[in-house]
Formats: C-alpha cells, sequence, structure tokens
C-alpha cells in the first residue's frame, strides 16, 4: 500500500499532464462556469491511475495518457449497421463531431434537440441546471474524474428534452472515419414528467472515447436507452451514464459490447423519488486483449423503489471481464426492491471474469439480493441437447444465447432486442 | 435393430470401477424389451454408454444400429440415426424456450438425414397435435425447457420429444421414477401410441409396476453388469412378488 499523499500527488500529476496543452473550450456565460467548476475538481481529484481501489481490476493508464493509442477501422464485411431496420431519428456523429449532413432534421413532436456545439454559443440553456450537475453529483463517495475531465472539454454532444412522448426513437450513431484520435462526447437528457421517450447509440465513436451522458427523468416520466458499443477491437473508452429518476419514473439502460482492448461503463444511479425503477443490464461477448469493466452504483434514496443490475458476460481466449456493482439503501428508502446479479460464462481457462458486488443498506425493511457467478458451459445441457440431435457448435451456441438471455429481457422493445440478439449470434457463430 | 455383443465399459477417470461387464442384447424391430435390476447393476450407465455421454471408456465389445457402429458416432449422430434416450433426470435449460427447443432438434436431425427442415407453420401443427395427446399444454411449450417443471411434466416432455422426434429405438430410463398413478398412465400410454413395427423399445425399470402399463416382449434381469437371466413378461411378476434374491443367487451358483 503506499501512502494516501502520494497516490493523491500521482493522479494530479496524470491530470496535469493531459490537461497541460489543453485550453478549455470558448463558450458562452452558463457553460464557462460548468466548465470551469470540473476542470477545478479534476485537478483537485487527479485522474486515475491503477492503484486507485476504485479502479482495481482495471489498469487506466490508455484512458488517461496524453496522446490517444490508434485503433483499426472495423470492415463489417456487409453487415447490416445497428437499429438500420427501424424507423428512427438518425443523428450522426463522425469521429465524435456532429454531422449535420448525415443526419435527419432536429425537429420532432415531444422533443427539443439541440447539439452541444450549438447550445454552448449561447448566453444560457436550460441545461444549465444539469450540465455538470449530476457528474459532480456522482464524485461521491466515490471519484470518477473521468466523467470531469468530460465535462471540462467536451465540446459535441446534444441536449435532449423530451417534453411528450415522440413517435419514433432518437438514434445516436456513432461513425469513424480516421484510425486515430479521441472524442469527448456529452449528451443532457430530460424527460420531463410523464414524457416518454428511447434513445439508441450504436458505433465505436473513435479510437479513444469519454462519453458522458447526464440524464434527469422527472415524475411519471419513462427513458428507455439501448447502447450497441460498435466493435472496433482496438478502441477504448469510458461511458458515464449518470441519472436521476423522481416519483413514478422508469430508467431502462442495456448495452450490449463486443470487443475493445479497453471499454469501461460506469453507471450512477439515484432513486430519489418513490417508487422510481432503474434496470441496468449488459450484454458483453469478447476475445483475446478484449478487457470490459461495467461499473454500477444504485442509490435508493426513496421509499418503496425497485432496481435490477443484469450483467452477463461470455469470455474467451484471454478476455477479462470486470464487474464492480453496488446497490446502496438510504435509512429512508424502506420497502426497497434491489436486485443484482453479474454472470460470466468462460468459453476456455484463459478468460478470466473478476467481481465486486456489494450492499450497503441502512433501510430495516428492504429486499435486496445479489448473485455473482462464473462458469463454463454445463456439460450436462450440453449433452441432452446433442441426444436430442443438436451438433455441439450448434449446441454450444444455443446455450451460450441462453445465458446472454436474462440480460436481453431488459430490453423493454422485442424487436430492438432481436436486433442486438441477432448481432451477438452473428459474433458467437463467427468464433464458437 | 439394435445389436449389443460382450460390452464392456469402465469409468473414464478410474479404470479400476467396471460397470459392464460383457453385455450382449439384440433387439428386433417392433419388440419392447425390459431391463430390471438392482441398484448399481449398471442399467443408467448401458443407456448413458448407447447415448453417447461422457466419462464412460468401452474397452470390449460393440454396439450396433441397424448395422453401424454406434460407439463410434456422436451423441447427435446416434440421435439423428434413430436413437433416443429419455433421460432418468432430464436436464433443466434456463433461457431456451421449449419449442425453440423442439424445434432446432426436429430439423438438426432432419437435417443430418438429408430430409427437408420442418416450417414454423407445420412444426406448430405437429406439435399441438402431440403435446394434446399427453395433455401439455401451450405455456409447458413456451417455457424454458423443464425449468420449474414437476417430475410428471418433465418425464412428459421426454416423451413429448420422442413423438415428436419418432426414433426407431427408444431406450427409457426409469421414465417411471417420481411419477404418481395419474403421470404414469399418460407416460405409459405416450409410449404405447408410439408402438409400431418397425421401432423398437429397451425400458429400464426398477419396479415391475410400468411393465403393467408398457407390456414387454422380453425380460432381462440385470447384475454386476451382465444380464443374468432372459425370459417373458413372468420374470418382472417373479421379481416383483421375491425381489432379486432368489435370482442373483441363482447366476453365482
Amino acid at each position: 500500500m503506499i501512502p494516501r499523499a502520494k497516490l493523491k500527488a500521482q493522479k494530479v500529476d496524470v491530470a496535469e499532464a493531459f490537461i497541460a496543452d489543453r485550453a478549455l473550450p470558448e463558450g458562452g456565460a452558463w457553460i464557462t462556469r460548468a466548465r470551469e467548476a470540473a476542470l477545478a475538481r479534476l485537478t483537485d481529484m487527479g485522474l486515475p491511475v491503477k492503484r486507485d481501489e476504485y479502479w482495481r481490476y482495471t489498469d487506466p493508464r490508455r484512458l488517461t495518457e496524453t496522446a490517444a493509442q490508434e485503433a483499426a477501422l472495423l470492415d463489417p464485411q456487409g453487415e447490416a449497421p445497428v437499429f438500420g431496420a427501424f424507423d428512427r431519428v438518425k443523428l450522426v456523429f463522425v469521429d465524435g463531431v456532429f454531422d449535420a449532413e448525415a443526419s435527419d432534421s432536429l425537429a420532432l413532436d415531444g422533443v427539443e434537440l439541440c447539439t452541444l456545439a450549438e447550445a454552448a454559443r449561447a448566453d444560457l440553456h436550460w441545461a444549465r441546471d444539469l450540465y455538470g450537475t449530476l457528474e459532480a453529483r456522482a464524485q461521491a463517495p466515490v471519484e470518477r474524474s473521468l466523467a470531469s475531465l468530460n465535462t471540462a472539454y467536451a465540446t459535441e454532444g446534444l441536449l435532449i428534452r423530451v417534453t411528450g412522448k415522440p413517435a419514433k426513437p432518437l438514434s445516436i450513431i456513432y461513425r469513424r472515419s480516421a484510425t486515430g484520435g479521441e472524442a469527448m462526447v456529452r449528451h443532457v437528457i430530460r424527460v420531463e414528467p410523464g414524457a416518454e421517450a428511447t434513445i439508441l447509440e450504436n458505433g465505436p465513436i473513435a479510437a479513444r472515447f469519454n462519453q458522458v451522458m447526464e440524464v434527469d427523468i422527472a415524475e411519471g416520466a419513462t427513458l428507455h436507452h439501448v447502447r450497441a458499443q460498435g466493435r472496433d477491437h482496438e478502441r477504448a473508452g469510458a461511458a458515464h451514464l449518470f441519472a436521476q429518476l423522481g416519483a413514478g419514473s422508469q430508467l431502462k439502460s442495456f448495452t450490449l459490447t463486443a470487443n475493445g482492448a479497453l471499454i469501461r461503463n460506469e453507471a450512477v444511479i439515484w432513486l430519489d423519488g418513490e417508487e422510481g425503477s432503474a434496470h441496468i443490464a449488459g450484454a458483453t461477448v469478447g476475445d483475446g486483449s478484449f478487457h470490459h469493466d461495467d461499473t454500477v452504483f444504485i442509490n435508493h434514496a426513496a421509499p418503496r423503489c425497485e432496481s435490477r443490475q443484469v450483467f452477463k458476460k461470455v469470455l474467451r481466449q484471454g478476455a477479462i471481464g470486470v464487474f464492480q456493482g453496488k446497490i446502496l439503501v438510504d435509512q429512508v428508502a424502506q420497502l426497497t426492491d434491489g436486485y443484482q446479479i453479474s454472470q460470466s460464462l468462460l468459453l476456455d481457462e484463459d478468460a478470466q471474469f473478476l467481481a465486486k458486488p456489494e450492499l450497503e443498506i441502512y433501510a430495516d425493511d428492504v429486499k435486496c439480493s445479489h448473485g455473482s457467478t462464473s462458469g463454463e458451459i454445463d456439460p450436462h445441457q450440453l449433452f441432452y441437447l446433442r441426444a436430442r440431435g443438436l451438433r455441439e457448435d450448434q449446441a454450444k451456441l444455443l446455450l451460450v444465447l441462453a445465458f446472454l438471455a436474462e440480460a436481453l429481457d431488459e430490453i423493454a422493445d422485442p424487436e430492438l432486442a432481436e436486433d442486438l440478439r441477432e448481432r451477438m449470434e452473428a459474433w458467437l457463430k463467427r468464433r464458437v | 435393430m439394435l445389436e449389443i455383443k460382450n460390452l464392456h465399459a469402465e469409468l473414464e477417470e478410474d479404470s479400476e470401477v467396471k460397470i459392464l461387464k460383457g453385455l450382449s442384447l439384440t433387439i428386433n424391430p417392433g419388440e419392447v424389451h425390459a431391463i430390471m435390476g438392482p441398484n448399481g447393476s449398471g442399467k443408467s450407465t448401458l443407456s448413458y454408454v448407447l447415448s453417447g455421454r461422457d466419462g464412460y471408456e468401452v474397452t470390449e465389445g460393440s454396439a450396433t444400429l441397424d448395422g453401424a457402429d454406434l460407439l463410434e458416432m456422436e451423441p447427435e449422430d446416434r440421435a439423428s440415426a434413430g436413437l433416443f434416450l429419455a433421460f432418468q433426470y432430464p436436464v433443466e435449460i434456463p433461457g431456451v424456450g421449449n419449442m425453440t427447443f423442439l424445434r432446432t432438434a426436429v430439423n438438426a436431425q432432419r437435417k443430418a438425414r438429408g430430409e427437408e427442415e420442418l416450417s414454423a407453420g407445420e412444426f406448430l401443427k405437429l406439435i399441438r397435435a402431440k403435446a394434446k395427446e399427453l395433455q401439455i399444454d401451450a405455456d409447458m411449450l413456451k417455457r424454458p425447457v423443464n425449468v420449474g417443471f414437476s417430475g410428471g411434466e418433465k418425464k412428459r416432455n421426454e416423451i413429448l420429444q420422442m413423438a415428436m422426434l419418432e426414433p426407431r429405438m427408444c431406450i427409457l430410463d426409469e421414465t417411471d421414477s417420481g411419477l404418481d398413478v395419474d403421470a404414469m398412465k399418460l407416460v405409459s400410454d405416450g409410449v404405447n401410441a408410439l408402438r409400431s413395427p418397425d421401432r423398437a423399445f429397451l425400458v429400464i425399470t426398477h419396479y415391475q409396476r410400468l411393465l403393467n402399463h408398457i407390456k414387454p416382449d422380453v425380460v432381462h434381469i440385470m447384475s454386476e453388469g451382465r444380464i443374468i437371466k432372459s425370459g417373458g413378461p413372468e420374470l418382472a411378476l417373479e421379481v416383483e412378488e421375491n425381489g432379486y434374491g432368489d435370482l442373483l443367487a441363482e447366476a453365482k451358483a
């Protein structure tokens, strides 16, 4: 164990080196204030290093070194784009920069949409009460300074205010054209009382990405979030989802990750109003130098809320999967219903799964359960299927997809779920 | 149809544990054979060795189905060749719907035999008819394979699979275990409905009572890895009345 002061100094050094040649972006008064505050948080906390307890299983160096490593562009080999078959509002980013030409019109009933670049030029914007606020709130009890970095430096992203029930999903598409480069993308989403929307995201963003999504879901509102993070193998990135939920509101967030040298997905959720419901799920398939980390923190701060965390990972040939998940139940949060499961299926002996599930409960009348398992394909199930005539590879594929099913079931729309299931099946067929 | 000659098998992980010690058995098309025997006589091992489960090493002898060497084949090829094992303990498979499983299995076998696969419509029509006969409702077809099924439901599900796959050689491994009287009748009726001149059955059981419902042509008594006596249905009644003791003593003498 190295002394705390030394660790702190090391983290501050990493942050200082990172920002040495970067000036804060120009902008209007509201965002400049938010950026300056975030920069102060960042230089105070520093950036994560491997010795951080919170980064115990994942070395953050690729995310914090001053120059981003390159990542080859994926050749889709004719595979149809994710969500391509759905009627949706396309919002396209190329190398992390909004591409208006490639995107659909931002005018849509039930939604106010504008780009961060545009909003930042204004003196005032509705997002001023949110931008950086949830990120700042998320800095305790554990520091998440990569998100502060994003608040300070991001110039691209979308500000989405859902006022009604838009007829189509908003589909954010991240394309890459350059093998190198870094992208910081920031979305701020406010779902007004009783409103409901679906936000889709797909694509690898950049060779290195730092993405933050701040979400404020008001009373009785619902947000569906379905994300497919591309499969350019050499990319690295960190994504943060910060969401606060009002009374009777709902959040369902699902992430599919295939391949990736280093992906860290963090989610921090506050159930602030009674009877809120948050489901955070993820399905992950990876092999080789794949390293994937899901870190989730769910804070039950009001009575009668429900939360579910369902994370499934299929790992092979040296791949590493990490899960850190915590349910914190405040004293006032009676009748909390919390569920957490993290499981990995190791297809060979080289793969590794590291899990740290945590419960911290201060209320006395709650129902919380968590489970974490790691295993191989069950030989009894495999034999049963083969004895009925399924070829060995076919039987394995069926069992792996069955393993992933519980996570996919967290997607409310069955057609979206089926699209992603087919992606995973295609990925597995190329390998199993 | 099924020809087993001098079959010897031991545990793969411990060659000292020899389970089958020279078992021979011939079953002709249309026949129903029963194998009875005390616990540990090797009855279930016989079913596993024939269906190709890992963990056993065949050291001597042969087993053929219609002349094809079963022991050289993968489990799925044995299935496609017409061998079916109704499991003593059907396996639960969360995440795989019963219907999906059955359709995949039926079509995998058809494909392996070079036959046309069944369309979704054809399959649905077929399974509805067969499920009805076994009193399997739509809910049981939709649920994950065997998950949350009662003992009786699991066994009925095995017979449904058998009815859908239409194997030529059916092995029933203690299908009566865990069944109440009504479930036993349902399962037996399901099996009897499948009896035909070109299909054969090997019924492994501990008790005679199943054989009241599924009438065997030949009854074999198995002990210590071999068949020690064969006879007609009366042999099962003899066991029911006197237990295995006399038969075992007779065989040793």
